[in-house]
């Protein structure tokens, strides 16, 4: 059967590895490539490649990195961050992603999931959402997590899935960065209403939240993190170690 | 050497690295008469099989492929690629395929339970064939290694073709199909498959010119 995947992030500016706690308070990590390589290496199922960058400079710095990474890691990539055009997704499907991840883009243009399903197809557009509980509902935020889009995430996250988005990134504000665990109710609320893929992201603080997250709520397809990778807090043969233990499919047996 | 068909259908800077990573050359091709005289041929694909096969066909490349098949060339479909070696396929109407494998091309939605998510997109692992024992790209292959698959649609009633399966929610799901002779077809991506996918491409790239086709 298919397995769970395990997906590290690797936020990117200026062509270093960086990670926000609660999006504030970038630290340096380490290159991109070299990260990849060690993580593909280690056992991981996908690589999120996230460009933080705003500079028309740091945007070709960016794609070299991606271009660099392609030729050396053999999984599948994807590319999100500052997606807001059709030759956004050229640009970076020519430097080797397979899959781009909307998020602010799609909010400024709804059009552009779905013309971009329709030249690339569903399985390469990925609708990535930042979303908070805001007086008892599910809000998803533009811009970083900086804006209150007003829109309800559910409705918002069918909304692009029937316009062709493949595959579900859910990134919960309200655990990010707090290393608490996934937010199970919100991720529970999103597979219950979509048919497609759903990756969950923040809140992963140790192995158990990975266990957690998988026999609780079943539909998820894969968990997504960052700073637990990067700073050696999880490594990744121990957390597939400890879900096939529990009985969870990983894929296990590269190097 | 290893040639590419560029038919305007995906990316193809995954697959050139692939085989540039494992030293093997590899070259990318829109000539149709650079197909009929390769030394083995990739043909890629990802998105629709009706949209795919009318390129094939403006390209000029669907008779060169046929050409080439006819003439013991290699030949590897991935994915997309695959599914247009067979017959003909209902995804979004009906439409006519090259013809190299036996079967036809079938929704995933009402053939595996309504649990399983569509697209499958994720790591599954091998059960080869009897078939798949034989067949010289899987040789450095064993039964439960895992590729990346990314489909909405399958390929069904292939009969003595089937090479290896994927357990989808209980049901077989083709994942590679072999005439027994030179062409082949894989279902994952083993460009994205890791050391696995490495594995089937430095195979592939060191099978012979062969005999017939079916």
């Amino acid at each position: 059967m298919i397995t769970k995947r395990i997906i590290p992030c690797l936020d990117v500016r200026d062509g270093r590895v960086v990670k926000g706690v609660n999006f504030k308070d970038l630290a340096d990590v380490d290159s991109p490539v070299a990260l990849a390589s060690y993580y593909s290496d280690a056992g991981a199922d996908e690589l999120v490649f996230y460009d933080i960058t705003a500079s028309a400079e740091g945007r070709r710095i960016f794609t070299d990195i991606l271009a660099e990474a392609a030729r050396r890691v053999f999984i599948p990539l994807t590319v999100g961050g500052g997606v807001s055009s059709l030759s956004d997704f050229e640009r970076v499907l020519r430097c080797g992603a397979d899959k781009v991840s909307v998020n602010s883009g799609a909010i400024k243009d709804p059009s552009l999931i779905g013309e971009a399903a329709k030249r690339y197809g569903d399985q390469c557009v990925v609708i990535s959402a930042d979303v908070k509980r805001v007086n008892g509902e599910f809000r998803v935020f533009a811009r970083g997590g900086r804006d209150d889009t007003g829109l309800e995430a559910v409705e918002w996250i069918k909304r692009c899935v029937g316009n062709g988005a493949g595959e579900v990134v859910l990134n919960s504000m309200d655990t990010d960065g707090v290393k608490g665990g996934f937010d199970l109710p919100m991720l529970r609320t999103v597979c219950d209403a979509v048919s497609v893929p759903v990756i969950a992201s923040g809140g992963a603080g140790k192995v158990e939240d990975f266990v957690t997250l998988f026999r609780e709520v079943p539909g998820v397809d894969a968990g997504l993190a960052a700073s637990v990778f990067h700073f050696g807090e999880i490594k990744i043969p121990d957390l597939k170690a400890a879900l096939a233990a529990e009985g969870i499919p990983v894929r296990i047996g590269e190097k | 050497m290893v040639t590419i068909i560029d038919y305007g259908v995906g990316n193809l800077f995954s697959l050139e690295s692939s085989f540039a990573f494992i030293g093997e050359d590899a070259t990318v091709t829109s000539d149709p008469d650079a197909v009929r005289s390769a030394e083995r041929l990739i043909l890629p694909g990802v998105g629709a099989f009706g949209d795919a096969a009318e390129k094939l066909r403006s390209s000029g490349m669907f008779e060169a492929v046929l050409d080439a098949a006819e003439a013991g060339i290699p030949l590897l479909g991935i994915c997309l690629g695959m599914q247009l070696l067979f017959e003909k396929s209902f995804e979004y109407g009906e439409h006519g395929g090259l013809g190299l494998i036996k079967g036809s091309v079938r929704p995933m939605r009402g053939y595996i339970p309504d649990s399983e998510k569509i697209p499958q997109i994720g790591w599954n692992s091998l059960a080869l064939t009897e078939r798949g024992g034989e067949c010289p790209i899987f040789e450095d292959i064993k039964n439960g290694d895992f590729v990346y698959f990314v489909h909405s649609f399958y390929g069904s009633d292939c009969g003595g073709a089937l090479a290896a399966s994927v357990d989808c929610g209980g049901v077989p799901v083709t994942a590679a199909v072999w005439g027994g002779g030179s062409v082949f077809g894989t279902q994952f991506h083993p460009e994205k498959s890791g050391d696995v996918g490495l594995r089937i491409l430095k195979s592939f790239s060191k099978v012979p010119k062969g005999g017939p086709v079916l």
